[in-house]
């Protein structure tokens, strides 16, 4: 199974990914407690990037609002936690099918009557914009006034339950993203992956190749979408609060994107990479700008723009396939 | 609740939406010519309202006519942002083009709240309390001298477009981009161009909106997927679209939010745009691409 998905990896590359999975794996042994919480939310943006990767990257289909997906796992699961004790791994065998089947709508209604491009990006806007007002107003989970898990000091760690110390997040994020880049490492090399290349490239060539573009599409929204729910899931249970104004906002749905767009998209690598430079560059700007007694709400996040314009402006396909060339990692082209 | 509460919140909603109706104009032309979403659109409107809302503060100079200089800046700011950022993304996929502008959003909001602060500036007119009545009909003042200025603006726009050698050129580029290289017409200038135009608009419309709303430097955003609403609804690329989108919208906020709730107003629009691009992709008044 390992064999087969390092197959086709140039060596120095499955030694550098040893190399930082094993530094990733010891890392809360060395790092402070802050620095485990920024590792979270690097992880948490590389699994959310990663999901997304899938409809974009790999697909072609712009998705502009994951948040959608996001909310509604970390929703579901929370509701079901806070209202009925159920747990919260009960809760992803809830979230991801409903979080799938909201993909399936969106997508059946946008590929049937022929919404592509801009429009259906900004029709998944409109649909996660639909859901964060519609929450607002949902008094089963408390509408504006935001869903609240419990939280206490925990002597130990419950895996089951997911309550816990952050330690216990951080390997279970990390465990995660290890296995959706797995996933998409499967899906990239199997035919699915191929015929969604096919699709991205130029959807009409695929069909007149007779690849059923339709239902592979929709297969690339509803598998983006059920990945997503899981990190919902783990956010509600990680940050034990939920607002609707927070978690579908657009903001959340940008956040999850510029990784990937960033790191490469349709890259494996990509994403990962892509969230490890952000979250890095936003925690280093503060702490530069902390560090200079510069006090000025705003500041960091103007820079965090220019930085983003500058990469973006200097390297179109993003870091990583550039990096890659660069270090001689690249995967071989398929 | 009696029939005229409907009709005066009706016609409020519909001279906002005029408003809306401008705003969105400059979305569509630059959509319609560049075919680059502008996602930073709603927060260059609130440069403009910053700027008419100091020009008030600072020198008592009303917004109304303060949006022609206002206009004007944004026209040179618009200008500027295409000639030195856009062009050379314009054949850059639309992930790209769409994470450049937003980091041109990121820059303004924060930029803004650098300089004037987190808190909801507003600008008080002699005219702010003012209102006509009409028979049973009583309207804001404010809310006239926007709608009718909102008009003006779009009128003298479709004007440029139609009868000027400039205006022709401009929609050359947007029928056929190759052929209008062909014919010797410099894309890139006019590109700037009418990105400043779209800039120009969204200018206006944010001095006027100062007289209806509060401005701080986080709504940008809002407006900007306001903006792609109504756009979207009226037809992207068509200037009457984006006019009865306005119109359409305001109409709809303002009722939703007498019936139900005004937080709830916002759900409306998006529920009009799901229909949309459902049953009339195109828009209500855009061509369907061939």
């Amino acid at each position: 199974m390992a064999a087969r998905l390092l197959a086709g990896l140039p060596r120095r590359a499955v030694i550098a990914l040893a190399l930082v999975v094993g530094a990733l794996v010891v890392a809360p042994w060395i790092v402070n407690d802050y620095l485990i919480t920024v590792l979270i939310l690097i992880l948490y943006l590389a699994f959310t990037g990663q999901a997304w990767n899938i409809m974009m990257g790999f697909a072609g289909q712009l998705s502009l609002g994951h948040a959608l997906y996001a909310g509604l796992g970390a929703y579901i699961a929370a509701a079901l936690f806070t209202r009925y004790g159920v747990g919260p791994w009960v809760g992803v065998l809830l979230a991801m099918p409903v979080a799938a089947a909201c993909g399936a709508i969106i997508g059946f209604l946008a590929f049937r009557f022929g919404v592509a491009g801009v429009y259906f990006a900004i029709l998944t806007i409109a649909f996660a914009e639909f859901a964060r007002i519609g929450f607002d107003h949902l008094a089963i989970v408390n509408a504006a006034a935001g869903l609240f898990l419990p939280v206490a000091q925990y002597t130990h760690n419950d895996l089951w339950r997911l309550r816990g110390d952050p330690t216990m997040f951080y390997y279970v994020i990390l465990a995660a993203t290890l296995a959706v880049l797995a996933l998409c490492r499967i899906l990239r090399q199997s035919r699915i992956g191929y015929f969604w290349l096919a699709i991205r490239e130029d959807e009409e060539a695929a069909r007149a190749a007779g690849i059923a573009t339709f239902r592979y599409k929709m297969y690339a929204v509803m598998i983006s979408a059920a990945v997503t729910s899981f990190a919902g899931v783990f956010y509600a249970f990680f940050y034990n609060n939920l607002f609707p104004e927070q978690v579908f906002n657009i903001s959340q749905s940008i956040q999850m994107i510029l990784g990937p767009i960033i790191g490469g998209v349709g890259t494996l690598f990509g994403p990962i990479l892509g969230a490890f430079v952000l979250t890095g560059l936003a925690e280093s700007l503060t702490a530069a700008l902390t560090a200079c007694g510069v006090d000025l709400p705003g500041a960091e996040q103007v820079f965090y723009g220019v930085c983003l314009l500058f990469v973006v402006g200097a390297l179109p396909e993003g870091i990583w396939p550039w990096l890659s060339r660069r270090c001689g990692i690249a995967e071989r082209t398929a | 609740m009696p029939f005229d509460v409907y009709l005066n919140v009706a016609v409020s909603g519909l001279l906002t939406g005029l408003v809306y109706g401008l705003m969105a104009l400059g979305l569509s032309v630059i959509f319609g010519v560049i075919r680059v979403v502008n996602f930073a659109h709603g927060e260059m409107m609130s440069i403009a309202m910053f700027l008419a809302v100091v020009l008030f503060s600072a020198f008592h100079l009303d917004p109304l006519i303060m949006m022609v200089p206002i206009a004007a800046v944004l026209f040179a700011f618009g200008y500027a942002l295409q000639s030195g950022l856009i062009n050379p993304f314009i054949t850059r996929p639309e992930h790209s083009q769409f994470l450049l502008l937003v980091a041109v959003g990121i820059i303004i909001v924060n930029v803004l709240l650098i300089v004037f602060g987190p808190d909801a500036r507003t600008v008080q007119t002699a005219y702010g309390f003012d209102s006509f009545q009409i028979g049973p009909l009583i309207v804001d003042a404010a809310k006239v001298y926007a709608g009718a200025a909102a008009v003006l603006f779009a009128a003298l726009l479709f004007a440029f477009f139609r009868f000027t050698r400039v205006g022709a050129a401009i929609r050359a580029c947007a029928d056929n981009h190759t052929g209008a290289l062909v014919v010797g017409l410099n894309v890139e200038r006019l590109y700037a161009l009418t990105f400043g135009i779209g800039a120009a608009c969204v200018g206006a419309a944010g001095a006027m909106m100062t007289l209806i709303v509060d401005v701080t430097p986080m709504i940008g955003p809002t407006y900007t997927l306001l903006a792609f609403v109504i756009v979207i609804t009226g037809g992207l690329g068509s200037m009457a679209g984006a006019l009865l989108g306005g119109l359409l919208i305001g109409l709809t906020e303002a009722l939703a939010g007498l019936i139900f709730t005004p937080s709830a107003k916002s759900m409306f629009a998006f529920g009009i745009l799901v229909l949309v691009l459902l049953f009339r992709p195109q828009g209500l008044l855009g061509k369907r691409a061939a």
